[in-house]
């Protein structure tokens, strides 16, 4: 059982470290700031919430799974909200100029 | 594995500060400062010193952090003015006397050219084959009051060392650390021109950006509650009124700037007392405990845990106001009567 949970914690995190880096090389060589943010936002949401998800069956306690889970949300709001932030100033720059 | 991951880290920081200095803009060297700072946490957390960590993250990464993106933000608004009134005068000189005015050596000032360049190099480069050297020389155990401080850690009544050296072993210190962050305070408030002196900072952009507001109506509440626990748990676990203070600040500071309640006047009485209540309580526990301890700030043995605890909350609510003041600025706005 231990071995299984061990195994899916190896995939999920894995597969959220190379969204990761696939996000990374987004945001490096995308040639605009739009594209640039969808590519970060790949990143922050799925690849944070896999590596979350791997990690949940390492978890001592409930309470800390529901940490990590906090972790997951509030890092989620706060990223969704900067891109927002960022893609309207964009926005607001393109039309007013 | 691990040791790999040590020393990619640390080269990793060594390039972050190395482009820092080389940055070509402030903007972005402060933007890269506060990536090297969340670097430098994770190099705490590599440590096993949880508790530097989190306030390395907090102040020195975000606090630091935005304080310097607004002083940015100020200067570059009075550079392009200045600038602006210095190609105003050139013109109108230029068409005056029909000579070329000297207006571009007005941005050189903030410069500090070639010599200072080396001398800052040699200054940083010295500093590092310091520490390089005292780093070298420890002796082999380096010495530790680790476990002095584990061993007297029952009297206080705490679970956390940090936590004990810092309000019980050295309270001293952390009682002069929180009267400096007050001084820097009145210096910020003091950049207030007369007429604004007991008025109200100005955070609010011309325009709140919808998603703003937003996250300022659902991220305090989450804010605060752990705000809370970071303060409660710090006195068994790492954490502590630094951290919890700064969420606090955070979490105000939104708020704040997403217009949904205004900063306070300077004068108010309930802010006032806010900023000095924290001090003011351990400075007055402190000279209880002439009476009732051994001394300046020694706590009686059998409620040493509640007395501080009392103190760290008080503390906490100081050093969020104190922060949030300190981001927030000088007074802009004249008191309303």
């Amino acid at each position: 059982m231990t071995l299984l949970a061990d195994a899916f914690t190896v995939i999920a995190v894995s597969a959220g470290a190379l969204l990761f880096l696939a996000g990374t090389i987004g945001l490096l060589r995308f040639p605009d700031t739009l594209s640039r943010l969808h590519a970060l936002s790949k990143a922050d949401n799925l690849g944070l919430g896999l590596i979350v998800l791997g990690l949940l069956p390492q978890a001592g306690s409930l309470s800390g799974g529901l940490k990590l889970v906090c972790v997951w949300l509030l890092a989620q709001l706060s990223a969704a909200t900067a891109s927002q932030l960022i893609a309207g100033r964009i926005h607001r720059r393109k039309s007013g100029s | 594995m691990a040791q790999l991951f040590d020393l990619a880290l640390v080269i990793w920081l060594i390039a972050l500060a190395v482009h820092i200095t080389m940055a070509r803009t402030d903007q972005n060297a402060i933007i890269a400062f506060i990536a090297f700072g969340l670097l430098l946490g994770l190099g705490w957390v590599q440590l096993s010193a949880f508790d530097v960590a989190l306030t390395e993250i907090a102040i020195g990464a975000g606090v630091t952090g935005i304080l310097l993106l607004s002083a940015e933000a100020h200067m570059r608004k009075a550079r392009t003015s200045t600038k602006a009134t210095g190609t105003k005068i050139a013109k109108a000189e230029a068409s005056t006397t029909g000579t070329v005015s000297k207006a571009t050596t007005i941005d050189e000032g903030r410069r500090i050219g070639a010599v200072g360049v080396i001398t800052t190099a040699i200054a940083c480069a010295a500093v590092t084959v310091g520490l390089g050297f005292a780093v070298l020389l420890l002796p082999n155990p380096a010495p530790t009051l680790a476990p002095a401080a584990a061993a007297a850690l029952d009297a206080t009544g705490l679970g956390n060392p940090v936590t004990a050296v810092l309000l019980a072993y050295r309270a001293l210190d952390t009682l002069l650390e929180k009267v400096v962050l007050l001084l820097a305070l009145v210096g910020v408030w003091s950049l207030a021109p007369d007429r604004l002196w007991d008025g109200a900072p100005a955070l609010r952009p011309a325009e709140v950006p919808e998603p703003l507001a937003y996250l300022a109506r659902v991220l305090p509440p989450f804010g605060v509650l752990i705000a809370v626990y970071m303060f409660w748990v710090g006195a068994d676990a790492p954490g502590g009124t630094f951290q919890a203070g700064t969420v606090l600040a955070a979490m105000w500071l939104i708020v704040m700037i997403a217009g949904l309640r205004q900063p306070p006047d300077t004068a108010l009485k309930t802010l006032r007392l806010l900023l000095v209540g924290g001090p003011a309580l351990f400075l007055a526990v402190g000279l209880i405990g002439f009476i009732i301890a051994d001394g300046f700030l020694a706590y009686p043995e059998a409620i040493a845990k509640p007395l501080i605890l009392v103190i760290e909350a008080a503390l906490t609510l100081s050093i969020g106001v104190t922060l949030a003041m300190l981001v927030a600025g000088p007074a802009q706005k004249a008191r309303e009567p």
